[in-house]
């Protein structure tokens, strides 16, 4: 992840507390998509940026995952995301996402 | 009136020392870790000559090959030999490291480019037997160079930057201003090399368009460099700089910037000054990047691959008045991000893509190739960067299939169908849709396609000026044939008749 958003995500929770944060992707694939969300949780594994050895657990979740589609209003989604859902593997980054979430995701509901 | 694709040139600069030494990410490693083990590696990745001639997408770049072969080439390239090897092609050459060192310090009209006297003896000849190159061009190198000691003085106490060759100290270029960064060796030697590149873009592209250097009236340069001084740091001008050297005396030109995006924004402002009768011949010209050589190169170590980004790009197109043969650019349908379009991928290709299309009726399927970001895939793959082109395209497909102008069924075979396999240099600017114009203009002239349509991208936040993507598309078309030539003699006659009898209802009107 961008070493500036690593910093922005990081300010963010610290000013709003990490149970409030939902951090949202939008990654081309899997693998990019998983390693954001373990940027966010577990820390940064490229050890570069400023959440390296920082474990904030937050909500990560990618904007095709299922939840996250439910909760958009289906004209948006259709006009923002459609076209993307039909290109990526969907499949593959719930995978990836749901692995990551299960073990370093600290305010699962 | 219209302006039609008179010829393109293309051209490549093979600069193994420059990857070592001025590319941004060994540069940088060399500050930041010094004793890494990337820099102790990366000497054994460099490629030879004769490899960067064998590379097929080097190949396809200057014209010996087509997109269509490289697309029937199992992939990785790197490899694998292309049965052509030749330094020249239809659209340019690839040109080596120590003959371009020489066209640099014909390209300095200041004197900053020191070059030793033996290794100018050396090289001189092959530079004068370069097809483009000229008496004026080549009295440029003086007889007279600068003993290697001084060289050496100039690199340890001035604040020069080194040129290598083959990991020898063979010149430098010395700072053009003893505290003005803008205008340091390390910028200069940028800069030079940006110029340089772009001569040759601009001579191989007049020459593949027949015409003469007296015909270009306007030269548009769209590299990513910036040139100026502390008070004007982007003052420009590289189009006018390369066109004194290419001796275009005719020819005046400016600088459009726009990161990737800019050669879509100037083919498009090109265009126009010619469509409007402006000028009647724009050469749209850029050189190529050093910051970028090596850029993924620690991915490409990390894999034992070679560095594959060892090479220069450049590209020139000439847009002339209509020719009644040519490829026509199509000004009617022009397609543009803007800044209320948003960044939704979504959003970004209706409006690069469709949004052009619907002003003329057009189905997605109606274009016959697109040319988007055209990547060599092999670079961005073991990068992480993935396949560029062909995102692009499966991008497009689902628009397509969204819109109903395509089946789901056929988005597997649309890329093949409707795009080509990339084949650029990760030079920023240089993959930026424009590469397939020379073949466009061939397979269009030869009746293989009747559309294309070019798309620009670029990534403006890296500039810290706003967070905004931009981008740029335009259709290049079969020559649609003799313009109308405006209202005959009759039709005047008539139409004045009716004026007059419109004017005299009137008078009669108010009489009443």
């Amino acid at each position: 992840m961008d070493l500036e958003n690593q910093k922005r995500v990081k300010e963010f929770a610290e000013q709003y507390g990490p149970e409030n944060i939902v951090v949202l992707l939008g990654a081309a694939e899997g693998e990019a998509s998983g390693l954001a969300a373990e940027t966010v949780t577990a820390g940064d594994p490229t050890y570069a940026g400023p959440l390296t050895g920082v474990s904030l657990g937050l909500t990560v979740y990618h904007v095709c995952e299922p939840e996250v589609k439910a909760e958009f209003d289906d004209a948006v989604y259709d006009e923002q995301v459609s076209m993307m859902e039909m290109v990526l593997d969907v499949d593959d980054i719930i995978s990836e996402m749901s692995a990551i979430r299960n073990e370093h995701c600290k305010y699962l509901g | 009136m219209k302006s039609v694709i008179k010829g393109a040139g293309y051209i490549l600069v093979h600069t193994p020392d420059m990857v070592l030494h001025n590319g941004t990410t060994q540069t940088t490693e060399r500050i930041v870790n010094p004793e890494s083990e990337y820099l102790k590696e990366l000497p054994s990745h460099i490629r030879s000559f004769d490899k960067a001639l064998s590379y097929w997408p080097n190949q396809v770049y200057i014209g010996n090959k087509h997109p269509d072969e490289l697309s029937a080439v199992e992939q990785p390239w790197c490899d694998k030999d292309c049965d052509v090897n030749d330094r020249f092609g239809p659209f340019g050459q690839i040109m080596p490291q120590e003959e371009f060192l020489l066209l640099m310090q014909a390209c300095d009209v200041f004197g900053l480019v020191k070059l030793e006297q033996g290794f100018v003896n050396a090289h001189r000849a092959a530079l004068a037997a370069n097809p483009i190159m000229d008496e004026s061009i080549l009295a440029r190198v003086p007889e007279a160079q600068t003993e290697a000691a001084e060289i050496k003085r100039l690199v340890d106490e001035e604040h020069s930057e080194a040129l290598y060759h083959n990991g020898e100290l063979v010149g430098c270029v010395t700072r053009a201003h003893d505290i003005d960064v803008n205008l340091s060796a390390h910028v200069m030697h940028e800069n030079l090399v940006s110029k340089a590149s772009s001569v040759m873009a601009l001579l191989s592209a007049i020459k593949n368009a027949g015409i003469s250097k007296d015909d270009v009236e306007y030269v548009v340069d769209c590299a990513e460099e910036a040139c100026g001084d502390m008070n004007q740091r982007g003052g420009g001008n590289f189009a006018k700089s390369a066109a004194e050297i290419a001796g275009l005396n005719n020819a005046t030109g400016s600088d459009a910037r726009g990161f990737c995006a800019a050669p879509a924004h100037a083919m498009i402002e090109a265009a126009a000054l010619v469509a409007s009768g402006a000028y009647k011949t724009v050469v749209v010209t850029a050189g190529g990047c050093t910051a970028k050589l090596g850029m993924n190169g620690k991915d490409h170590v990390k894999k034992g691959l070679p560095i594959m980004e060892d090479m220069i790009g450049g590209f020139a197109v000439v847009l002339t008045q209509d020719d009644g043969v040519s490829p026509e650019v199509n000004l009617d349908m022009l397609g543009r991000h803007t800044v209320g379009t948003g960044s939704a991928p979504q959003a970004v290709i209706s409006s690069l893509v469709t949004n052009p299309l619907d002003k003329t009726g057009l189905k997605i399927t109606d274009i016959d190739k697109y040319s988007p970001e055209m990547q060599n895939p092999d670079i961005t793959k073991p990068a992480g960067a993935g396949d560029v082109p062909l995102a692009n395209y499966k991008m497009i497909a689902a628009l397509a299939v969204k819109r109903g102008e395509l089946q789901k069924a056929d988005l597997a075979t649309f890329p093949a169908k409707h795009g080509l396999t990339g084949w650029a240099p990760t030079q920023g600017h240089i993959p930026s849709g424009v590469p397939y114009i020379g073949f466009a203009r061939n397979d269009i002239m030869a009746g293989k396609v009747n559309r294309v349509m070019i798309i620009g991208k670029g990534s403006l936040f890296l500039g810290r000026m706003t967070n905004l993507f931009d981008g740029v598309s335009f259709v290049i078309q079969a020559n649609t044939g003799a313009e109308q030539s405006g209202v005959s003699e009759e039709e005047v006659k008539g139409m004045i008749a009716k004026a007059m009898k419109d004017f005299a209802a009137t008078l009669m009107a108010d009489a009443q």
